[in-house]
């Protein structure tokens, strides 16, 4: 039977299929729903981790424990994992061990367009990387068979444009193998120098004899057509190039990693001109040129930012324009935006009021650095808010602390913000933290995390007090607030900057769309338009559901009666009749 | 490539252009088409611009849709519609829901919101169906079916039996909702003939 599947729901299927016991991840766009649709199989135990590293490392302890195991993460999310990736590729596995990293070229959900290709070739991993839904599926299976037969954690590279297009797939039945005993073994799992230098060499030995299953492997795959170009190209991009020249010599590559060279030189070989056809860097073609390949076309034609199209191809190979309307007036973008009734919107608003630097983190939150609210300063990565205030405060002096806040989400805080609240405990910072607690891991569409209280399968689990993890690292000033109530937030926070010893304000207050406080919205409210002075006022929270034609008026289909702009007019023209 | 058909689903996140979509894909798998959707997730769900392409054929190779080459456009919104005619092709059609939605710098009053889009679309040679869809799903029991009016008129395009739209509806709206849907459905679909 075929069904049409986003490419991350057919990693999931492929995980099924291939007996896969043990899924362990941490959310980030676009790899999110892949562990989300595994966790729907019963015989898939699935987990959501408090961050890749911790993912990372369970999912090796799971192969080491005899199960075929499975962690998905976004490509910065690899960065966090990064350090267990480096070693576990030299204990090898015990049960076959998948790490599926996705990669977002235009940055449609993230802070950088990282190559997470390099990390293949830095931790001597190999890497599979399919170009749709049915390849997401048949790669999984082969990773694992490739996994166990090396002794190696393999890589399933996807990239946003495969993770969240539907494509069509053959489903299969699940097929349990039989699971590999453990046994104790210090020389390969026990990393000391003298047991990692012999598995040094297991590492490269078995590199090699990848890179030479590479040249015969099935899915580095020749397609011959016409001569006069060649297309060396991996994933979606083969998709690209199929479409824009459908009669032209393919070689697709299904291994981005070890590269089988004598294949791709055999190829060269045939065409009058080869093109290298990939997104981001140049990863294939400088293996290409590095091992002496002639390549007459790559980076140079198609760059190295955002995403490739089959136009974008076309065009880089000289194809004309097309020719395409366009309105006649300059069309106002659409960026994201905090929705109405957001918990965070009065936080920014309070924060752009007292004109305080704010560090910001990643989650929804990153939005209130846009117009009109602006609060924010600085945005790097998981967790930084907080060790970068502490380092700037340390920077500008004690002083600055009194106008300086950091803002970091409940789950971004169990992912990496606790380590960097330790940080300022214990180097005598006196930071003011807020951390936003929305009950819910927003920006990747509502996941638990362990301040929820439950788990990804839904199971009730105790829940972690942020306030008593805060109290416990030895903060002595932790309180609660209330961001939809503007006064208490801001006579809290001006509480807060004034004292000399770190702080953190628990702003609680759920996330709008979480289905519990949907059941209890309110209805929209509206403008008194004989009361309302045009002052403006309301508008400076930049709520979607406001608008202003001289007064301000209020669209009934987004407004959700949050009363943020209630409190912010002077004239008593919002929501009267609804109180 | 010719024989691959390309159809743009356009609007502002939150609005239900998922669902529209996998309404569709459900529609055009079970006609025997290949066939790719693809959507965007995660940030720019956040009220912002969002695109979901949808291309069927005999085979087809990219998800993307370039422009210059949607032989349809579905509109939830009409700056969205302005925003995405340059992907519409020559003689390409437009289903344009009549709903104003300012995004944030109309909000601010950084830029304007244009008058009188639809017009204006067709004098640039858009082929523009405008729809109150927003006030046939009201009509319907739920703002939230606009999605499904804009379906409604799109099927009464003949392409595809109605049977298999309603059975497309059947497998991927919620039971719960399925009724609600049908109504909208039967609405867009009315207003279109």
């Amino acid at each position: 039977m075929k069904k049409l599947l986003l490419g991350n729901a057919a990693v999931a299927r492929g995980l099924y299929e291939a007996g896969c016991r043990f899924v362990s991840s941490y959310p980030g766009t676009p790899s999110t729903e892949i562990t989300e649709e595994a966790a729907r199989y019963d015989e898939i135990y699935a987990e959501w981790a408090p961050n890749e590293k911790v993912a990372f490392e369970a999912a090796a302890g799971a192969s080491i424990g005899g199960a075929r195991s499975f962690c998905a993460m976004k490509h910065v999310g690899l960065n966090v994992a990064a350090d267990p990736l480096f070693t576990v590729s030299y204990t090898g596995v015990n049960a076959g061990m998948l790490i599926g990293v996705a990669d977002d070229p235009g940055m449609a959900s993230s802070q950088n367009e990282q190559d997470s290709r390099h990390y293949a070739r830095a931790a001597k991993l190999p890497m599979l990387e399919p170009s749709d839904s049915q390849e997401c599926k048949d790669f999984v299976q082969l990773g694992y068979t490739l996994s166990e037969q090396y002794d190696t954690p393999v890589f399933l590279r996807l990239s946003v444009r495969v993770d969240h297009s539907q494509t069509l797939v053959e489903l299969g039945e699940r097929s349990v193998p039989e699971f590999p005993p453990y046994a104790k073994d210090m020389k390969k799992y026990v990393m000391l120098p003298g047991n990692a230098i012999a598995r040094h060499v297991v590492v490269e030995n078995n590199l090699a004899a990848l890179a030479e299953a590479a040249e015969t492997c099935p899915i580095n795959r020749v397609e011959m057509g016409d001569t006069s170009v060649g297309f060396v190209t991996a994933g979606i991009c083969y998709q690209y190039v199929k479409e824009a020249f459908p009669e032209a010599s393919v070689l697709k590559l299904g291994m981005v990693w070890p590269l089988p060279v004598k294949l791709i030189r055999a190829f060269a070989a045939k065409v009058d001109r080869l093109i290298v056809v990939e997104e981001l860097d140049g990863f294939l073609e400088s293996h290409c040129r590095a091992n002496g390949i002639r390549v007459d076309g790559g980076k140079d034609l198609f760059g190295l930012q955002g995403e490739l199209s089959q136009t974008r191809i076309a065009e880089a190979l000289g194809a004309a324009k097309k020719p395409a309307l366009c309105f006649d007036e300059p069309v106002a973008p659409r960026p994201p935006a905090l929705c109405p009734g957001c918990p965070h919107r009065g936080t920014f608003y309070t924060l752009s009021k007292l004109g305080l630097t704010v560090f910001g983190d990643i989650g929804c939150y990153t939005l209130g650095a846009l117009p009109p609210l602006g609060a924010m300063d600085a945005t790097l990565c998981m967790g930084a808010s907080i060790s970068a205030l502490h380092g700037f405060q340390k920077a500008q002096g004690p002083e600055s602390a009194k106008r300086s806040v950091c803002v970091i989400g409940d789950s971004t805080f169990m992912h990496s913000g606790i380590t960097s609240l330790t940080d300022v405990v214990y180097n005598k910072g006196i930071s003011t933290v807020l951390i936003l607690d929305n009950s819910i891991t927003g920006m990747t569409g509502h996941q638990q995390n362990p301040t929820t209280g439950k788990t990804l399968k839904g199971e009730t689990v105790p829940m972690i007090d942020i306030v008593r993890v805060c109290e416990g690292l030895g903060i002595r000033r932790v309180r609660v607030v209330d961001p939809g109530h503007l006064r208490e937030l801001e006579d809290a926070l001006r509480e807060e900057l004034a004292v000399d010893e770190p702080s953190v304000l628990v702003l609680r207050r759920p996330c709008v769309l979480l289905p519990q406080v949907r059941a209890q919205q309110k209805p929209p409210l509206q403008v008194d338009r004989e009361a309302c002075r045009g002052c403006g006022m309301c508008m400076r929270i930049g709520c979607p559901a406001m608008r202003f034609d001289g007064r301000a008026e209020i669209d009934p289909t987004l407004c959700v009666g949050c009363r943020l702009c209630t409190q912010l007019c002077h004239f008593d023209a919002i929501g009267k009749e609804e109180q | 490539m010719n024989e691959t058909r390309c159809i743009m689903i356009v609007g502002v996140g939150g609005q239900g252009t998922l669902l529209a979509s996998r309404i569709l894909g459900n529609l055009l798998t079970g006609a025997g088409y290949d066939v790719k959707v693809s959507e965007i997730h995660g940030m720019s769900q956040r009220g912002g611009s969002v695109v979901t392409y949808v291309k069927y054929g005999r085979k087809v190779y990219s998800p993307v849709i370039d422009r210059g080459e949607a032989d349809l456009i579905l509109c939830f919104e009409r700056l969205e519609a302005a925003r995405w005619l340059p992907w519409l092709r020559k003689g390409g059609r437009m289903i344009v829901n009549d709903q104003r939605i300012d995004p944030m710098p109309v909000i601010t009053g950084a830029m304007s919101y244009p008058d009188d889009i639809l017009a204006r679309l067709r004098a640039l040679g858009a082929d523009v169906t405008a729809v109150d869809a927003l006030g046939l799903a009201c009509q319907a029991g739920s703002a939230k079916a606009a999605n499904v009016v804009l379906l409604g008129v799109l099927s009464a395009d003949g392409a595809f039996p109605e049977e298999a739209w309603q059975a497309a509806l059947a497998e991927e709206v919620k039971p719960k909702f399925l009724e609600l849907n049908r109504r909208a459905f039967a609405l867009g679909r009315s207003a279109a003939v």
